[in-house]
């Protein structure tokens, strides 16, 4: 049996002519938190629609726990939490009401159990200042945080989060990227995501999508090692230089683009541009020096998961 | 079996306090009230018809829940598709029937507080005189299985539109149809294409000739038969319309 919380394939998805998802496959093990990046209209909600058992797909399957969701969608459904995109809630229920009604239509028969993980989400989720406020009158950031909550209520095995940080501050993006990491380890989490350096900071792991089709499915630090991807090493030196001493310079790297910059009167900047098998730190310095240059700082300008989220998704 | 009731239970209780929680209970319950007892008083002319029964209320009924009913049901399935609940209570574990099924009881005990608190004519009318208070029973029963026929077809528009007052518009011409199937100005529009068994299983549907009947005092069997009848057909087209229609 299979290890996997997550194990869709070949998800197609279609809405009359305009192919929605096409041929996608993903599974995710627990402890494991996938981000899902991709351009607007790329399918990566109608993706996550398909996961939660929202839209059926016109063709795949999709096991939740090894449990088939289009055979048994009770069973699947109980396994997942799931925050929709815009976090939709009930806004005329105050805060306890709405999740207390979520979390009796997720099983939690039990009042002493509903009532404890009531208490938890309160906690954990710094919902109480807003406890008993309706939800019509809350701002964006703690409407998120209350579907945050629904999603967690049950304390499924499954999260699938679609958008879970729009509309937050920044000290509350930190806050919600902490709880994912903390709760990620016991559970398999999606979420998707148009802030790359959330992908960065709490994702195991990156699906690129766009028109439909998989283009990517790395850790986030691989997302570029296929792509041929210059390297670029940044040398600050405390020298002046001028065209000739340029030219030298240039010279001397052959295999390398070269680019001079001035900083100011006493600094200026070589840019050397290669793959990372040429950009030998020792070997570089050591050339330099031979040229009378003093090296006050070097360091690796790697590319930005920005730069290879468009390349992937402009070149494919 | 108790999970699927109690589910059902759950959505009953969320959609019946969601009425109280705005004006809109209040709103509905007052004009409900003020406009059946001055029908019932001044169109319907209790006094001056000088008869100890209940004939002067009831009648005006089929006319307030055309236009009440779709104001209590408009919003069953439109605000769910408008606000994106409706992704929340599919992703829940939970069917489609229990859901149709809890919202759709919500509304229809809704109406029933509502004639409940019409009751205090009822005690007016044993206290000026001696009506059949078994005609006036069955009355109220029929009254509120009408009822039910058209908060079960405004429940199943609703989920054909994301505006409330596009549902209310439909549910109420849809209502109008009905109300006066079994007449000519439904009747003679079908006549000339249709078939005679069509023309007639129209006429059978009028809410109007129906509910006469039962005001008559007339445990008319048939009667309450077609009103459950249509108020489980308009259910279940609900039920399917809900699955085909989530994702618009």
């Amino acid at each position: 049996m299979s290890t996997k919380l997550i194990d869709a394939n070949n998800l197609k998805k279609s809405f009359g002519n305009f192919v929605a998802v096409d041929n996608i496959d993903l599974a995710v093990n627990r402890g494991e938190v996938v981000g899902f990046l991709g351009p607007n209209g790329a399918g990566k909600s109608t993706t996550m629609k398909m996961l939660t058992g929202f839209l059926e797909p016109d063709s795949g399957k999709i096991l939740i726990n090894n449990i088939d969701l289009k055979l048994y969608p009770l069973q699947a459904k109980q396994l997942i939490g799931y925050l929709p995109e815009g976090a939709p809630s009930y806004s005329d229920m105050e805060v306890s009401e709405f999740l207390s009604f979520v979390g009796k239509m997720r099983g939690i028969d039990d009042r002493n159990t509903l009532n404890n993980r009531l208490e938890d989400m309160a906690n954990q989720i710094n919902l109480k200042d807003v406890w008993n406020r309706p939800i019509e009158t809350l701002s964006k950031g703690f409407k998120r945080r209350v579907g945050i909550a629904q999603a967690l209520i049950h304390d499924p095995d499954i999260l699938i989060l679609d958008e879970p940080t729009d509309g937050l501050d920044p000290n509350q993006k930190y806050e919600m990227r902490n709880l994912i990491k903390t709760i990620s380890k016991n559970k398999a989490i999606v979420i998707s995501t148009h802030i790359l350096e959330e992908v960065e900071a709490v994702c195991s792991r990156a699906v690129i999508i766009a028109n439909g089709k998989l283009l990517a499915n790395e850790k986030p630090e691989n997302l570029g090692k296929n792509l041929n991807q210059k390297s670029v090493m940044s040398i600050l030196v405390s020298n002046k230089i001028n065209s000739t001493f340029s030219k030298e310079i240039k010279a001397n790297f052959k295999n390398n683009k070269i680019e001079v910059q001035t900083i100011d009167n006493s600094y200026c900047k070589i840019l050397i541009e290669g793959d990372e098998k040429s950009l030998e730190l020792n070997k570089i310095l050591t050339q330099l020096k031979k040229q009378k240059l003093n090296v006050v700082e070097a360091f690796f300008v790697r590319p930005s998961l920005d730069e290879i989220f468009r390349v992937i998704t402009q070149n494919k | 079996m108790n999970t699927y009731l109690n589910k059902t239970y759950i959505i009953f209780d969320r959609e019946l306090k969601g009425y109280f929680r705005t004006p809109l209970a209040s709103i509905f319950l007052l004009v409900f009230l003020s406009l059946s007892s001055g029908m019932t008083f001044f169109l319907g002319r209790f006094f001056e018809r000088d008869q100890a029964d209940l004939t002067a209320f009831f009648s005006w009924h089929p006319w307030l829940f055309l236009i009440l009913m779709p104001a209590i049901g408009m919003r069953l399935w439109a605000e769910e598709r408008r606000s994106g609940t409706i992704e929340l209570l599919i992703t829940l574990p939970v069917t489609n029937t229990q859901l149709v099924i809890g919202k759709f009881m919500a509304s229809w005990i809704f109406t029933l507080i509502a004639l409940i608190l019409s009751t205090p004519i009822w005690i007016t009318v044993n206290y000026l005189g001696d009506p059949d208070n078994n005609v006036i029973f069955v009355s109220y029963i029929g009254s509120w299985l009408m009822a039910g026929a058209f908060l079960a077809l405004t429940s199943c528009l609703s989920t054909l539109t994301k505006n409330q007052v596009i549902a209310f518009i439909i549910s109420s011409i849809s209502g109008f149809i009905l109300i006066m199937a079994g007449f000519s100005l439904i009747l003679s529009a079908v006549r000339s294409w249709a078939p005679v068994w069509i023309t007639e299983t129209i006429g059978s549907m009028s809410f109007l000739s129906h509910f006469s009947r039962i005001q008559m005092g007339v445990f008319d069997l048939s009667s309450l038969i077609f009103f459950l009848s249509m108020i489980i057909l308009c259910l279940w087209i609900n039920i399917q319309l809900v699955q085909i229609k989530k994702a618009d």
